[in-house]
């Protein structure tokens, strides 16, 4: 791929100058772009780190976006659909954005999804990747930077798989994305899956399911805990005595709940298509810059907004700076040539990414902060399993 | 002191909060001149909407009315009943999950969704109800808010509709096979309608001999039972008909998000729904209606402003209920004397520092 | 369903009801003896968390950390009453409702701009860190012995308080008939703030004592002021002894009925409708037993007013 893409590079220089002055010709052009994140409530880190990620990237880029200057407004979703429905149609209606970049997650996705998509916007989502959207319901104006949901489970359900575990325990949290979890994990995963336990969403306490897993002596645990059911998870589950039990997990251990889970943590597993030690000049360059505007560790969340940036600013590009010239934006955005941090990226037919996807580790850096790092490889160039459905006419 | 009164009213207000509500001409008059005129207001808004922003400006404000429906059938048991439910959020869920959940099995009119949505959370009602009118005061208010819990987690495992995900509509509902709230304008006149609607009925049944009983009972539930009303009837009718508004309010905010989730049942969506009855104003319906404006747009407004825009509001909201008894409308009838205690409220506070003696049992200066 | 699981279940079920208790014990009071609704009593123990965490961070010791948050915990309850709660006691439930709620917006968004939104840890104190074996095959984690035992050592000090002291006298007559304790002559307003002061403490001990295993962040006191409603609601408004019995109960209903619901269940229907009707059930199962507990006895377990 690297390949074809370095030939082709000679032959787009002309085309990308010419970009270039155009975006010039048309100084007024200006492009509008709505940040739609989680702010407020337990789970605002992930929506910072996504905030920031953006931000940092339309910094590096002087303030624009393909040339044209970058307006980025940002709203809180609070976590509330319907209350994300009417911010969206601010963003579109009121702030007239070309571009909303959002959510974290998957309900307030549902929830703005058509809004977004019966507009002129493009629906960018830095974070939330719902099945129902990569396959039959795919639409040609809604772009995924991260990942579909169900892929980083599948990472650990590949990994346990390889490794010959036996008997695995799962356990998620009672809801859509918990299922889904399961579900994922147990598609590469052949062997006894000893209990599927649920447990109530937002719950603080483990030691009821802690004591179940102990008298199952599994060969590991796979879970998914995020925000800070995962924090409780994972220090509950070191004082339990069980860290000698492979902890398998998606979202639980992350750079937003590492500091707060700091020594307890190492050694546990995730399944990520990226993190901090990710060995590439452009991704080095941003942790460096990010730990440096922000004093925290980023993690995948302001890694694919990030991104989200660096897209829009190809599509940008490659439509000659015509923000307005929504087919060639969406050609732009399909192609998406741009240096993602995690090194291979491209958009499949679903708008969903195609990338490589890693066994992470929480670990402690030199510095003494904390960061997941990569230990090996479980997918290449991965494919979500829903792309199938996704009629391109659609 | 509300510890000394009966139970029954302890819920909500003594006597002396209310007595200035009972129907007199004058009153009367004014208040339904409020009413009108906030009703009035809503109807131009499209108008100065189709100037800029249309469909935002119209999304809101159709969301302020959806709440403004919800918060006056709290209104009805809340403010005259006296009957504080902390799971009324259940029935604007289980108006929406009427129609995500009919629409989900190809019935997408109207004609089949509102009389589900109302039938359901009418039955909802007389089952909780029927339960809960057993206790009262503050074992009410728990009681209702245990049943709320229960539709949450009910709606949360529904895993063929979304779970707690939620589901997308694919269209608005459609009347006899007419997609009549397909435009947001249409849309938000019949919104406007079923507002002014729901107003007018609820006012003639706090007017009517049915709304006085409920009246009486709120404020002397022993005598009311003496003179020979069976309270426990015309409550539940009440708590009934305020459950069948609010599920059709459940139907309206499922049509204007096109989406349904269990987020719209959470116990804090009753909270905010409670706090925009008191914020305008108990008692009084159009109060309803001026808390849920008041709340909705001062949270588009401030978070405008900042992230932070909860420290703003947390705070407004203590300020209404130190020095504006019975609300906004409470204020705005109380201004002068309430200029007064802000301007004064500083150095007050300081003389009643501990050690410099203080007067027992402090009410507002 | 072996029986070490099962007491392991019973000792965690112990450990939430005792935290319960905890936080409940100083809501009971408030609401019992000022006829005060304090939703506000979940984020004091958010701040007791958050307070013990910058403590135990500054000073490097956990047990210094919670000597100072106890004070700062008490005086900052006491601010709050100053500012706010002394002005609403007497007035309508419906403004209080509204004050608090609007404390809780604002000290929740105000912990993150003080500390940030990422959550916080405290470490486990070196003693008290590691599991013992209570029997055979039973190894239980040290520190949540802990917190049960000085758990049951509040119960046991807040129940002499209140059954033998003069002012657990006051207490007692004030949930009872509080306008008749201030017609005999005792200062009521003292009498508040003493009692509001003590709960907001007990809060900010609850919070202190689980930040070592739960995360502490914004928002975290929320849920469990329902919980804690629940509670006081059963053991009866006003009653510390119906609040601790309640609390034990609510924490082993939630506890056992989480892992052993599915269990039951499955003796009388098939697995996988066990399964699913288990999960729906689980978390309802307080609040179908309030509902039940206020059907037959619509004050509580315990009443304190007659």
């Amino acid at each position: 791929m690297r390949m074809t893409k370095k030939s082709v590079l000679p032959a787009l220089l002309p085309a990308l100058a010419l970009a270039f002055s155009s975006g010039f010709a048309a100084a007024q052009e200006k492009v509008k772009v709505g940040i739609m994140v989680t702010l407020s409530g337990p789970s605002a880190v992930l929506g910072q780190q996504a905030r920031d990620g953006f931000q940092l990237a339309v910094k590096q880029l002087g303030g624009k976006l393909g040339g044209a200057d970058a307006e980025v407004v940002v709203v809180d979703d609070e976590l509330k659909p319907d209350v994300a429905v009417t911010k969206v149609r601010g963003l579109i209606d009121r702030d007239q954005v070309n571009f909303v970049v959002g959510p974290i997650f998957s309900n307030v996705l549902q929830a703005i999804h058509k809004p977004v998509i019966d507009s002129n916007a493009f629906l960018i989502s830095p974070n939330a990747g719902t099945s129902n959207f990569a396959g039959a319901q795919c639409s040609p104006n809604f772009f995924v930077t991260s990942y579909q949901n169900d892929q980083n489970h599948e990472v650990l359900g590949k990994y346990a798989q390889d490794k010959g575990f036996k008997r695995v325990f799962l356990m998620t949290p009672n809801y859509q994305a918990g299922r889904d979890s399961m579900a994922g994990f147990k598609r590469h995963f052949k062997g006894e899956v000893v209990a599927e336990l649920y447990t109530p969403l937002g719950q603080l306490d483990f030691s009821a399911e802690l004591a179940q897993i102990a008298a199952a002596k599994p060969d590991a645990l796979f879970t998914f805990m995020p925000g800070g059911m995962g924090v409780n998870l994972v220090r509950q589950y070191r004082q339990a005595g069980l860290a000698a039990t492979p902890f398998l997990s998606a979202f639980t251990v992350d750079e937003s709940t590492l500091p707060a889970q700091q020594d307890a943590a190492l050694g546990f597993f995730g399944g990520a298509n990226w993190a901090p030690n990710m060995d590439n000049p452009q991704s080095k360059a941003f942790v460096a810059a990010y730990e440096a505007a922000y004093n925290a560790v980023p993690g995948t969340y302001a890694m694919q907004a990030y991104d989200a940036a660096l897209m829009i600013d190809a599509a940008i590009k490659s439509a000659g700076g015509k923000v307005g010239d929504r087919n060639a934006v969406r050609a732009g955005l399909r192609k998406a040539d741009f240096k993602s941090l995690r090194g291979d990226f491209k958009i499949g037919v679903n708008g969903y990414p195609i990338q490589d996807f890693y066994l992470v580790q929480a670990a402690r850096r030199a510095d003494g902060k904390f960061q997941t790092e990569i230990r090996e490889k479980i997918f290449d160039d991965y494919v979500d399993v829903y792309a199938k459905d996704c009629k391109p006419t659609n | 002191m509300s510890a000394s009164l009966p139970p029954e009213t302890a819920g909500a207000g003594g006597p002396q909060a209310h007595g200035k509500h009972i129907p007199g001409g004058g009153a009367t008059l004014a208040r339904e001149g409020v009413a009108l005129g906030l009703l009035l207001a809503f109807a131009l808004i499209p108008l100065a909407a189709s100037f800029g922003a249309e469909s935002y400006v119209l999304s809101l404000a159709t969301r302020v009315m959806i709440f403004a429906i919800a918060a006056v059938s709290l209104d009805l048991i809340l403010g005259y009943g006296a009957l504080v439910s902390f799971g009324h959020a259940a029935f604007l869920g289980i108006g929406a999950y009427a129609v995500g959940i009919l629409g989900a099995h190809g019935f997408q009119d109207t004609a089949a969704q509102l009389p589900a949505a109302i039938v359901a959370s009418s039955l909802f009602a007389l089952v909780t109800g029927a339960l809960s009118l057993r206790t009262k005061g503050v074992h009410f208010i728990m009681i209702t808010l245990a049943f709320g819990q229960m539709a949450f987690f009910l709606a949360v495992s529904l895993a063929a509709y979304g779970g707690d995900d939620g589901m997308t509509l694919q269209a608005r509902s459609t009347l006899l096979g007419f997609g009549w709230i397909k435009g947001d304008r249409a849309f938000y006149y019949v919104v406007l309608a079923l507002l002014a609607g729901t107003y007018a009925l609820c006012r003639l049944v706090v007017r009517s001999r049915f709304g006085r009983v409920i009246r009486g009972a709120r404020e002397n539930a022993v005598r009311m039972e003496a003179i020979g009303f069976s309270l426990f009837r015309h409550q539940l009718a009440m708590y009934v008909l305020a459950g069948a508004i609010c599920g059709m309010a459940g139907f309206l905010l499922a049509n204007q998000t096109q989406f349904v989730s269990p987020a719209y049942m959470t116990w804090q969506r009753s909270g905010e729904l409670i706090v925009m009855v008191v914020l305008g104003g108990i008692g009084s319906l159009h109060g309803a209606i001026i808390g849920a404006a008041a709340l909705l747009f001062l949270e588009e407004w401030l978070s405008g402003f900042t992230e932070h825009w909860k420290m703003i509001f947390g705070p407004m909201l203590v300020l209404v209920a130190l020095f504006a008894r019975g609300g906004m409308l409470g204020a705005v009838q109380r201004f002068p004397r309430i200029a007064a205690a802000l301007a004064g409220w500083p150095g007050w506070l300081l003389s009643r520092l501990p050690g410099r003696g203080r007067s027992r049992r402090a009410g507002a200066p | 369903m072996s029986f070490t699981l099962l007491a392991v279940q019973t000792l965690n079920g112990l450990q939430l009801g005792v935290l319960l208790f905890l936080i409940a014990a100083g809501l009971t009071l408030v609401f019992g003896v000022m006829d005060f609704i304090n939703l506000a009593h979940g984020v004091q123990y958010m701040v007791g968390a958050y307070l013990a965490a910058m403590f135990s961070t500054l000073t490097g010791n956990f047990f210094l950390g919670l000597m100072l948050a106890l004070p700062t915990a008490l005086a900052f309850g006491w601010l709050l009453e100053i500012m706010i709660f002394r002005h609403l006691y007497g007035r309508d439930h419906l403004d209080q409702v509204l004050a608090t709620f609007g404390i809780i917006l604002f000290l929740n968004q105000a912990v993150k701009v003080v500390w940030g939104a990422a959550p916080l840890s405290v470490a486990i104190p070196e003693v008290l860190s590691g599991s013992i074996v209570l029997m055979d095959g039973l190894l239980y984690p040290v520190y949540r012995l802990a917190i049960i035992g000085s758990g049951l050592a509040v119960a046991v000090l807040l129940g002499v308080m209140v059954s033998s002291t003069r002012i657990g006298m006051l207490v007692r007559a004030g949930a009872a008939n509080a306008p008749m304790v201030s017609a005999l002559g005792v200062d009521i307003g003292r009498l508040f703030m003493i009692v509001f002061g003590f709960g907001a403490m007990l809060a900010g001990f609850a919070g202190a004592m689980v930040a070592p295993i739960l995360s502490v962040e914004p928002g975290m006191g929320d849920n469990l002021l329902i919980l804690t409603f629940v509670v006081i609601v059963i053991g009866g408004i006003g009653s510390i002894r119906g609040a601790f019995v309640a609390a034990i109960m609510v924490g082993l209903v939630d506890t056992l009925g989480r892992s052993f619901g599915p269990v039951l269940l499955r003796a009388v229907m098939d697995p996988s409708a066990a399964a699913q009707t288990g999960r729906a059930l689980a978390p309802m199962l307080i609040y179908i037993l309030m509902a039940a507990i206020l059907f037959f006895r619509p004050a509580g377990l315990f009443p304190a007013k007659r």
